[in-house]
């Protein structure tokens, strides 16, 4: 609660090869580039840029991470956080829309569908990078590359902990399902520890 | 005094943050502020008298989260009952003389409504009726629903508001930099949603400072009939040396609101971020203030969970193809419950431009009630238009009505009592804009004085039940004209007077006019034009018509509804007619492909391989079409596919053109009364939690293109239901999909269930955490790592038993 910002970004610059290549495609044919254009035209009207942010304390002791307000046990997220005085705690979404369109088109044109779900990995990918390069400009850090629960050994359920401090419904419309998937699902939740601590 | 009676003449204050203050107090991140009723009564207590000493007439009690997801049932119990009591004692040892009232709060679950999240409509509702029962036996004086960020969520909280009590109900939602919901819905949107139920005040809250939410009140004030209420943050949050600061004033905040209670809000307030402080400068300073008056705004309108549809100059179009009559295809999609067919027939009407949908699907032996049910939501999933329910079948007009995300058209209601008895209680709980035939016991009179009787009839019996005339529209019932050739005379004169004298908004099912006679759309299109200018205000209509879409767009540009023309220009060419792509000149390459329809299924082709279809059925046999031409189409592009020469959104391409000619070859199957090849029944689900089916959706569509019948039971499927379908069809196949390593268990018990009940079944599993390794783990027959393996495998099968 104390320290939670809410920041919407400007639309990151789209890398076409990277969506292509989520819909499994490694050559850019011509007619694969017809319908990611098209596709991109319909859903970049939809696409929102949302991220809710904030700084945590963190001590580790073996594979115990403490973040203050909660703790995860995880040894890989324990060495990504090594040396690391505090970390950035996010949750990004690309928000509600690019679900619905996903919806649609899983009815009525699945080849479109795949292209949204690529556009929409692509999306969150160039959301969650962005911000993370801005807030190191912005306040003159390094960070750590991200680590989201289900990487390595951090469990899923540490999602329910990130949800409940960055109160994610309320800032950024982003939920929580029983089986701890993310709605919408074009999300990501991330720790990046943040290296050049400033003077406080 | 009573709030509802306060209301009416006197701007109402509220109080302003409390989670702020409660950070100040130290409430630890992911507490919950509900707890503190008991734990800190002090603080809360504190807080909200100094609300009540600033001025406030309403407190909201510390109860915003109080819910069932969070606590159980004797927590919740006893945290509203302290937050109550607080409350009471907050107003009790405070000064002032104001009117002091107290609220039920009710904030979101935090959870998103299916289908874009996991929570189901009617569990929603559960949820905040137990708020409601539990605030109501504790003495609260009124309900405010606040921040909710969804049309639907916030629909369900007030249905529970008013099935569990009759205290007076306030609904802000929380909009967005773009004006809107985080869900889609505008604020005239919100209007027709929330007074069509009967709200007694609403607005917004939280989320922006006051000066960015000015265009969202100025659009309240627009539309809303009841009270606007406003209730903004201190501006927007900033991290300051990891405290959260507010950049707007009290000074700031008082100048903006002070100009909008100016403006016409009328109940006003603070949320995250302000302090008693902004509140006692608000009520200084504006307490002096005459109320400005309400008025009814007296707008027509549908809408949906987006956007709000107005009945104004502009004619609206209400698309007929979601209608069985008189279709075989459709009838046969609603008796395999073929859901796909019914929502293209949507999104195309939404494309030809349709501004509302008319929905449809009573058939003989049909459970109506389940299918319009099912119907409307799954058109409401994945289509923005605002729907017109369309049944005689009462309770089947209730469920759709409940489930249905925003103010829906309703048809019809008519001059008999039985009638009217029946349908205006529904408009009053759920809201709706209802279509009013002028027909009774008597049946449709002859002449238009007699329509025009029964309309006056309707509008004295809506108005006891406290239905306003904005929402009804009159049909004056075009009758065909090859019957007699006054009835359309009659028609439209007792529809200009409606219009004209009565006040009220009509609409007419044009089409029926022509009955009978050849060439019907001529007719449509010049009835439908006179029509509008005798006062047609909507028309249910083909839009699949070139002379209604004429009509339309000539009217509207005739009529300086068009600004420069250009929605006419931009449809213009359509009008021609386009020559049958088959008899379009051969490819270069043509030699490439067997037949012009292979390389249409190929190249992916989706229109001209339907096309092409219907031009073969001419002279070919169904069967020799599929077995000759589509399947060795679909069989050269699945092989690229295995081979890796062909990519996924290629290979599915490929399978809508095919799908699109197999659709020309059913309807053809559907008008002759012959049956399509079936290669036996493959049952498809995605397992319970997993609320993702695009893998599930290409997998059925390439299994219907090899001939399977596939039954599609959705997403989110609990076991019991997979397996009382698999038993009760005698299933072959079933295939599993499963997104998340934390939906694989529901996937393993739906496996162990079906090999005891339904050992007969092959078993086979997909999806993004599915491997060959833990399919074997969790007992299935088959792991297909994409979609075409499940078609070999299913084949590889009936071929062996054969």
């Amino acid at each position: 609660m104390s320290g939670i910002t809410v920041k919407i970004l400007k639309r990151p610059s789209f890398h076409e090869r990277e969506a292509l290549r989520y819909a499994g495609c490694t050559d850019a044919l011509e007619d694969m580039l017809e319908l990611l254009a098209k596709t991109l035209e319909e859903a970049d009207k939809k696409l929102v840029y949302k991220v809710c942010f904030g700084e945590f304390p963190i001590n580790t002791d073996g594979d115990v991470c403490d973040f203050g307000s909660f703790k995860v046990r995880s040894g890989n997220l324990s060495k990504n956080l090594e040396g690391c005085s505090a970390v950035l705690l996010f949750a990004a979404t690309v928000g509600v829309e690019i679900d619905r369109l996903i919806a649609r088109y899983g009815r009525i044109s699945p080849s479109r569908a795949v292209m949204l779900q690529a556009i929409g990995a692509e999306r969150i990918e160039a959301l969650c990078d962005t911000f993370c390069r801005e807030y190191e400009k912005e306040n003159s850090v390094k960070l750590k590359p991200r680590f989201s629960p289900g990487y390595g050994d951090l469990p899923l359920e540490t999602q329910k902990d990130i949800f409940a401090v960055l109160e994610c419904p309320l800032r950024i419309g982003l939920s929580l399902n029983d089986s701890l998937l993310m709605s919408p699902s074009k999300s990501v939740t991330a720790f990046a520890g943040i290296i050049d601590s400033r003077e406080k | 005094m009573d709030f509802r009676e306060y209301l009416k003449n006197n701007i109402v204050y509220l109080d302003g943050g409390m989670g702020t203050l409660l950070q100040e107090r130290g409430i630890a991140p992911g507490e919950y502020p509900e707890r503190w009723n008991i734990t800190h009564s002090d603080v809360i207590v504190d807080i909200q008298s100094s609300y009540y000493n600033a001025g406030s007439n309403v407190i909201c009690c510390n109860t915003f989260g109080a819910n069932s997801l969070k606590f159980d049932d004797n927590e919740l119990d006893a945290v509203i009952k302290a937050a109550v009591e607080n409350a009471k004692k907050a107003r009790e040892i405070s000064v002032g003389e104001q009117e002091k009232f107290i609220a039920l709060d009710i904030g979101p679950t935090g959870k998103l409504l299916k289908p874009l999240g996991d929570l189901g409509f009617e569990d929603a509702v559960k949820i905040f009726a137990q708020m409601v029962k539990t605030g109501v036996k504790y003495g609260v004086d009124l309900i405010i629903i606040e921040t909710m960020n969804d049309a639907y969520e916030t629909k369900a909280a007030l249905l529970a508001a008013k099935e569990n009590s009759d205290l007076p109900v306030i609904v802000t939602n929380a909009y967005g930099e773009d004006g809107k919901l985080m869900t889609g819905a505008s604020p005239a949107a919100m209007v027709a949603l929330l007074e069509g139920m009967g709200v007694d005040a609403m607005g917004a809250n939280c989320s922006l400072g006051p000066k960015q939410l000015r265009p969202v009140a100025e659009e309240f004030i627009k539309y809303a009939s009841v009270p606007v209420v406003l209730k903004p943050n201190a501006g927007l949050p900033k991290s300051v040396c990891c405290q959260t600061v507010y950049d707007v004033t009290p000074d700031e905040f008082v100048e903006e609101m002070t100009d909008l209670i100016k403006k016409g809000v009328r109940v006003a307030g603070g949320c995250c971020g302000t302090t008693p402080e902004y509140i006692k400068k608000l009520t200084d300073s504006t307490k002096s203030f005459a109320p400005v008056p309400l008025t009814d705004k007296n707008i027509t309108m549908a809408s949906s969970y987006t956007n709000a549809v107005i009945f104004g100059d502009s004619p609206v179009l209400i698309g007929e193809r979601i209608n069985p009559t008189g279709k075989k295809r459709f009838k046969q999609a609603l008796i395999e419950n073929d859901m796909d067919y019914i929502l293209a027939e949507g999104v195309n009407q939404q494309e030809k431009g349709v501004h509302i949908l008319d929905v449809n699907v009573g058939i003989p032996d049909i459970d109506e009630v389940k299918m319009l049910k099912n119907t409307v939501y799954e058109l409401q999933s994945i289509i923005d238009l605002p729907l017109q329910i369309d049944t005689s079948d009462v309770s089947a007009m209730e469920a759709a009505l409940r489930v249905y995300n925003g103010k829906a058209m309703i048809n019809s209601v008519n001059g008999k009592a039985e009638s009217m008895n029946a349908i205006f209680p529904l408009v009053k709980k759920y809201g709706g804009l209802v279509v009013a035939l002028t027909l009774d016991e008597k049946g449709i009179p002859e002449t238009a004085q007699g329509r025009i009787g029964i309309a006056e009839k309707i509008l004295k019996k809506a108005e006891e039940y406290g239905i306003s005339k904005k929402d009804i529209v009159f049909d004056t019932l075009a009758m065909t004209i090859s019957a007699d050739t006054s009835a359309a005379k009659t028609t439209l004169d007792s529809l200009s007077f409606i219009k004209n004298e009565l006040g009220c908004h009509t609409s007419l099912g044009v089409s029926n006019i022509s009955f009978g006679l050849p060439n019907r759309d001529a007719v449509n299109g010049t009835f439908f034009a006179i029509a509008l200018t005798r006062g047609l205000s909507a028309a249910i209509m083909n839009p699949y018509s070139a002379d209604m879409m004429k009509t339309y767009y000539t009217y509207r540009a005739l009529n300086g509804l068009d600004e420069n023309c250009s929605d006419y220009i931009g449809a213009a060419d359509s009008f021609t007619v386009t020559v049958s792509a088959a008899s379009a000149p051969a490819a270069k390459n043509a030699e490439e492909f067997k037949s012009e329809l292979q390389r249409a299924v190929i190249k992916g082709f989706k229109d001209k391989a339907g096309e092409l279809a219907n031009e073969l059925l001419k002279t070919t046999d169904p069967l020799e079409i599929v077995n000759n031409e589509i399947i060795p189409a679909l069989n050269k592009v699945g092989e690229g596919f295995e081979n890796k020469t062909v990519y996924l959104p290629q290979l599915l391409m490929s399978a809508e053109a095919a799908k699109s000619a197999f659709e020309s070859i059913k309807s053809h199957a559907a008008a002759s009364g012959d049956k399509t090849s079936d290669k036996g029944i493959f049952v498809l689900a995605t397992v319970h939690g997993d609320i993702h089916d695009i893998g599930k959706n290409i997998v059925k569509l390439l299994l219907e293109n090899y001939g399977f019948n596939v039954v599609d039971m959705g997403k989110d499927v609990p076991m019991e239901d997979i397996v009382d379908k698999v038993v009760s069809l005698h299933a072959p196949f079933v295939g599993l999909s499963a997104l998340m390593t934390t939906t694989v268990p529901a996937m393993e018990k739906s496996i162990k269930a079906l090999k005891e009940k339904a050992p007969w079944c092959k078993v086979v599993v997909g999806g993004a955490v599915l491997t060959q390794e833990y399919a074997d783990q969790i007992g299935a027959d088959k792991y297909a790592k994409d979609a075409m393996e499940s078609v070999r495998y299913a084949e590889g099968i009936i071929a062996e038993n054969n």
